[in-house]
């Protein structure tokens, strides 16, 4: 073991130590969201900021969308932009607010059971439950990825990928069982901090490193020569630039990366509950400052950073050639490799414990979402009828369990460059499935029971077919559409490569209101003390 | 601007400087706004959160 594994050893040992410190400090004296709420009083406005901006920002961001960005260019800004104001702006101040209350107001504890009690329906809440367990796991994977790559990165000599991803998942294991599910906030509050300082240091190391903000970018923008051939055919038109308007580049940056997480973020399941652990507005207010802010220096920073990593290997002659032929293809491998070549080497210590964090505070929201969607929403509510059964905890348990399980094996399957994909997949998904619902169950009150359930079926099938049948890349892979119509999608350019979402969430909007209005309403009394106070 | 020429692009960067921005001055407006008393929904949903915690 040479040095730098050896003071890496220690320095994640320390960290892992100190969360594990104040995971117990905080269980000890129970300083948690919960109790302060009761108390009456205040969590701190930045605690509650850094821990939903940890929960929310993955190595699936750093690593995944940051190596899309080396691949996209700076186009990817524009889902930065998303990122704080629908991610930030609408989801704490137009969604956060009313989902506090609602919550409360029905006693509700999960995403899906907000929506099912909202609608006074058990196949609202088992369906939706059902969703996320089937295909959080596509998520947690590639969060667990992200992680595994850079560890790969740095220390080629010792790990490689398979074992990374082992070595992470152990980590996060060990941090579920010991109550990370629990969200301490100190915790999260702490992952949030580390990750802050690293993204930091690391926007502020690379403009440097490059000469300035505006050297560094012309720079960018003088590369355009280097775009490979492959990439200018489909668009590509220089990494300071937007793709070509309705290439097939174009569709993908905007349709799925862009529109699919910038928009899907509002119907997370991990991120939606968090509303519901403050006391007030006035701490949704307070934490819309450092959010906004804590996001920018994430997505904000991977994606510049991504974008300019191409300057530099095009610049050092030890590259000399742009991120994607550094990485051989994979985009997964271009931040980490850009990391620890040109970064100092206790900046790469630094970032590993940025990434740590941002995978051990998302994967264990994420594992905690799964465990319950099929413990307390579909166990509970569809199979016992509601009863509160002794074994819900332990189909709980299982539930987190198998999700793990998947996840690990995805890791394994999934091919390279996936991280982005499989991300925007799941987000699209669950904006085209949720979102109608969540709106009505926010805002119309005369939204019904089967105009939820018509929506949720068109989003989730409509999603699914489109997958199978249309969107090139994913119809390809699955092979279904091949097997039956012995041809890789039914449809043409551009429709190929137009996101689910695009065409999906439109046909669910559409289908949840009109539904609505040709359909029994619930019941007044019901709606009435649902919107209590709001 | 800011060395690039694309306004596609750089007026992405800048709207994110700019809602970031935002946030802060909603924040900082908002500061004091919104307390609310904690009323029995919110002391049932917390019980019934804690217990879950416990249970799992």
């Amino acid at each position: 073991m040479d040095n730098n594994m050896l003071i890496l050893t220690i320095v994640v040992a320390l960290y892992l130590f100190m969360i594990g410190y104040l995971g117990y400090y905080g269980y000890r004296t129970t300083k948690n969201a919960l109790d302060y709420l009761v108390a009456g009083r205040n969590v701190h406005p930045f605690v509650m900021a850094l821990s939903y901006g940890a929960t929310f920002i993955s190595t699936s961001a750093i690593v995944g969308f940051g190596g899309a960005a080396a691949l996209f260019g700076m186009g990817l800004l524009w889902l930065t932009f998303l990122n704080i104001f629908v991610g930030i702006i609408i989801a704490f101040i137009v969604f956060g607010k009313r989902t506090r209350k609602m919550g409360h107001n029905l006693d509700a504890h999960t995403f899906p059971e907000l929506l099912g009690k909202r609608f006074n329906s058990k196949f609202v809440q088992g369906f939706s439950g059902l969703v996320i367990f089937l295909f959080m796991p596509l998520y947690s994977a590639a969060v667990l990825i992200g992680a595994a790559r850079f560890l790969e990165t740095t220390f080629p000599a010792y790990i490689n990928f398979n074992v990374a991803l082992l070595i992470y998942t152990l980590i996060i294991c060990a941090y579920v069982l010991a109550g990370g599910l629990k969200g301490v906030m100190y915790t999260d509050a702490l992952q949030g901090a580390i990750m802050f300082v690293g993204m930091a240091a690391l926007l502020v190391f690379t403009y440097v490193k490059l000469g300035g903000v505006i050297v560094a970018h012309q720079a960018l923008g003088s590369l355009i020569a280097k775009v490979p051939p492959k990439l200018v055919e489909a668009g590509h038109m220089g990494w300071t630039s937007m793709p070509k308007f309705g290439s097939s580049l174009w569709w993908n940056l905007v349709s799925t990366i862009v529109m699919g997480v910038g928009i899907g973020v509002l119907t997370q399941p991990q991120l939606a509950v968090r509303f519901m652990t403050v006391k007030s507005n006035k701490e949704i207010n307070r934490a819309v400052l450092a959010g906004g802010v804590f996001i920018l220096f994430m997505t904000g920073v991977a994606f510049v950073v991504g974008a300019l990593s191409n300057v530099y290997f095009v610049n050092n002659p030890v590259f000399g050639k742009i991120s994607l032929a550094v990485a051989e293809g994979n985009i997964d491998k271009i931040i980490p490799i850009f990391i620890n070549s040109a970064m100092p080497t206790w900046f790469v210590y630094l970032f590993m414990l940025t990434l740590l964090s941002a995978a051990m505070s998302t994967t264990s929201s994420q594992f905690h979402a799964l465990g319950t969607s099929i413990g307390r929403d579909v166990f509970e509510k569809v199979i016992l009828g509601g009863k509160n059964a002794k074994h819900t905890v332990l189909i709980t348990r299982i539930g987190i369990v198998l999700g793990v399980i998947a996840t690990v094996i995805l890791g394994y399957k999934l091919p390279g460059s996936i991280i982005a994909i499989a991300t925007a997949i799941f987000f699209g998904l669950c904006a085209s499935t949720f979102l109608p619902s969540y709106i009505g169950a926010l805002f119309w009150k005369r939204m019904t029971k089967t105009g939820v359930m018509a929506s949720m079926l068109t989003g989730f099938f409509g999603t699914a077919l489109w997958l199978l049948f249309v969107h090139q890349k994913e119809s390809e892979a699955l092979g279904l559409c091949k097997f039956i119509f012995n041809k890789p999608t039914l449809a043409k350019f551009p429709w190929v490569v137009v996101d689910p979402i695009v065409v999906v969430l439109p046909i669910s909007l559409v289908v949840a209101f009109s539904v609505s209005l040709f359909t029994k309403k619930i019941d007044k009394e019901h709606v009435n003390a649902c919107f209590k106070n709001i | 601007m800011l060395g690039i020429d694309d306004p596609k692009i750089w007026s992405a960067y800048l709207l994110c400087i700019l809602s970031a921005l935002f946030c802060v001055g909603y924040g900082l407006v908002n500061w004091n706004k919104g307390d609310e008393i904690v009323r029995p929904e919110d002391k049932k949903w917390v019980e019934g959160e804690k217990k879950a915690e416990k249970d799992l």
